[in-house]
């Protein structure tokens, strides 16, 4: 299967972007060229800011440009500019609800080798609690391309997620991403999985294992993680009766606790969550730290088979 | 009361003399004190400091209209140190931007003049503060989308001294004079006190000169209750090329009214009815 680079498709449409529209400008925080925000500071120097290693003030700079009517995109590791930046992204971003799109990349695990310091496993649960933010994260490199245009002209606050490593391809050029809906990649009866990012590849990959053991499993890509699709997640799950999430992030707020608030104040169905658990990571190769956290195929059938087991 | 046509503040530099920027920033200091006691909240002392400074920004300086608050030609005003929001909001009514009777409307539930800056709910606030430390990072990114539309209009910014304790001020102090921006003014409300005590006590930010000229800054070091000096200093400011300017205004917490100079506690409390009265007596006003 084809591996594509999320970060890439980010870089090559912002400079799309930037060709079409004057207005769009790009912050980075010494990160440009990992983010790939560097492809743009080549082509439009003029409108690209190096706000240096000082994510807060690059957070209120953005906040400053947008307010005086520029679309800023703003960039760094996903940490740094979900953790350490947080409280002036709620401030001077979410508070006024102003125009600028956090993309951060080097979400999740998947980091690898730099370990637990740079590993952002907390980063959706920290956008997804902030008012006005909409929090997306993508599965490839086509999908990445459509969001990063539907958030530039989107009003308002965004957060997208973007990894280092590069993932499995999902979609082709027919998909049509959409704020806030959800994306039924594979129908079935017995059970909804519900994934994002990385996981939306092993759930694809469960489906057909279990497919030959009888069990027919609904798979859902779910990339905008706030605001939530609700009317998918609840007719899904009352059509198959259970369901399992599955993310490249903490159980504690993510994708898992965004469908758990759903399904049990809607439609409480038996209900199994893949994530990190409420650990921090640790180096290695992130296709390794995947599976050592059981963020693959087949963490996803152990988690059906035991939200069947319950739905029996 | 004093009261001027919008469009005596479509140019900088107005005709102004000190004896008129002294009444208005009285009649301030008093609403200042007004709001807080109705509402037994607030912070009086910062706002008591900033008054003068604010005053001669909106009478003297600052290209704006009230009749039009998003007017492309304005100067910026963003008051980093944002619980000083009652000057604000006063400076903001008196130049016309809402009725005097808005005033009443801070801290109150479903009022449009919030706790600190909002600007989804205020007519001539910038940019929403409060939280010490972004305030000056968005005056930032105002200057340099100025500079990217090669517009003249300019971005004023005051923050505290308490407030510079942030790091965040000194991410932007760096930003601002790596990206040469002339066009912006920051003037720092330096009364000595915060919450805890004298500045120097609980963290001191001194030598404030020396670090924001280490900083690349121009800096300017004015007594910020005095109007020809501050008048001075913002005139001064626009000649700079290629630096930001900080302006350090030495001023008093709680400048005004004498029992409330220079004390600390008058930071986040209201004055309780019979100070209020003698405090507004002291300001001149008849009863």
């Amino acid at each position: 299967m084809e591996k594509v680079s999320l970060r890439d498709a980010y870089g090559d449409t912002l400079v799309e972007l930037g060709k079409e529209d004057e207005r769009i400008v790009v912050l980075d925080a010494d990160l440009s060229g990992s983010t790939k925000t560097a492809k743009f500071a080549k082509v439009f120097p003029e409108r690209f800011f190096n706000m240096g290693i000082a994510e807060i003030n690059m957070m209120n700079v953005a906040a400053g440009l947008a307010v005086s009517g520029k679309i800023p995109f703003v960039s760094t590791f996903a940490i740094f500019g979900t953790g350490r930046a947080w409280e002036a992204v709620r401030q001077t971003i979410c508070y006024p609800n102003l125009n600028v799109k956090v993309v951060c990349s080097h979400g999740g695990i998947t980091v690898g080798e730099d370990g637990a310091s740079h590993q952002a496993l907390e980063d959706v649960s920290l956008m997804r609690s902030l008012p006005n933010m909409r929090v997306i994260v993508p599965a490839d490199d086509i999908e990445t391309r459509q969001v990063i245009r539907k958030v530039a002209y989107t009003e308002g606050p965004f957060y997208v997620r973007l990894s280092r490593e590069k993932f499995p391809r999902i979609f082709d050029e027919t998909y049509r991403f959409e704020v806030g809906k959800g994306h039924v990649l594979r129908e079935g009866e017995d059970v909804t999985v519900i994934s994002n990012g990385v996981m939306t590849h092993f759930a694809l990959l469960a489906a057909e294992i279990l497919e030959k053991e009888g069990i027919s499993v609904e798979v859902i890509h779910m990339s905008t993680v706030k605001p939530v699709d609700v009317e998918l997640v609840v007719d899904s799950a009352l059509k198959t009766g259970a369901v399992v999430t599955a993310e490249e992030h903490s159980i504690i707020g993510g994708l898992g606790s965004a469908v758990a608030e759903v399904l049990v104040e809607n439609c409480p169905v038996p209900l199994e969550r893949l994530g990190t658990p409420d650990v921090f990571g640790l180096s290695g190769k992130g296709w390794d730290l995947l599976h050592y956290f059981g963020l693959d195929e087949n963490g996803i059938i152990a988690k059906v088979k035991k939200v069947l087991e319950r739905k029996k | 009361m004093i009261r001027f046509e919008p469009s005596f503040f479509l140019e900088r530099n107005r005709e102004i003399d000190d004896v008129t920027l002294r009444a208005i920033a009285r009649e301030v200091r008093k609403d200042i004190l007004k709001m807080t006691s109705a509402v037994n909240s607030g912070h009086p002392g910062g706002s008591m400091s900033a008054a003068d400074i604010l005053v001669t920004l909106y009478y003297y300086k600052m290209r704006h209209n009230p009749e039009n608050p998003k007017w492309e030609k304005r100067d910026r005003f963003v008051l980093s140190k944002g619980h000083s929001s009652p000057a604000l909001y006063s400076v903001l009514a008196r130049t016309g931007y809402f009725p005097i009777e808005k005033l009443k409307e801070f801290r109150v539930l479903e009022g449009d003049l919030q706790g600190h800056p909002s600007m989804l709910t205020t007519p001539g606030v910038e940019i929403s503060t409060g939280s010490l430390g972004h305030g000056i990072g968005a005056a930032v990114g105002m200057a340099l989308a100025l500079k990217l539309d090669r517009s003249d209009s300019r971005v004023y910014c005051m923050i505290g001294d308490g407030e510079a304790q942030e790091g965040s001020v000194w991410e932007s102090a760096m930003a601002a004079s790596h990206y040469n921006l002339d066009n912006l003014c920051v003037i720092l409300d330096n009364n000595n006190l915060q919450i805890d005590g004298p500045v120097d006590e609980v963290m001191s930010i001194y030598p404030t000169v020396e670090k924001w000229k280490a900083f690349g800054w121009h800096v300017i070091e004015i007594n910020g209750h005095d109007f020809k000096e501050i008048k001075n200093a913002l005139d001064e400011a626009d000649t700079v090329k290629y630096k930001p300017t900080m302006i350090v205004a030495r001023t008093v917490k709680g400048k005004g009214v004498s029992f409330m100079e220079n004390r600390a506690e008058w930071h986040g409390k209201a004055l309780p009815p019979d100070l209020l009265k003698e405090a507004l007596k002291e300001l001149g006003e008849l009863s």
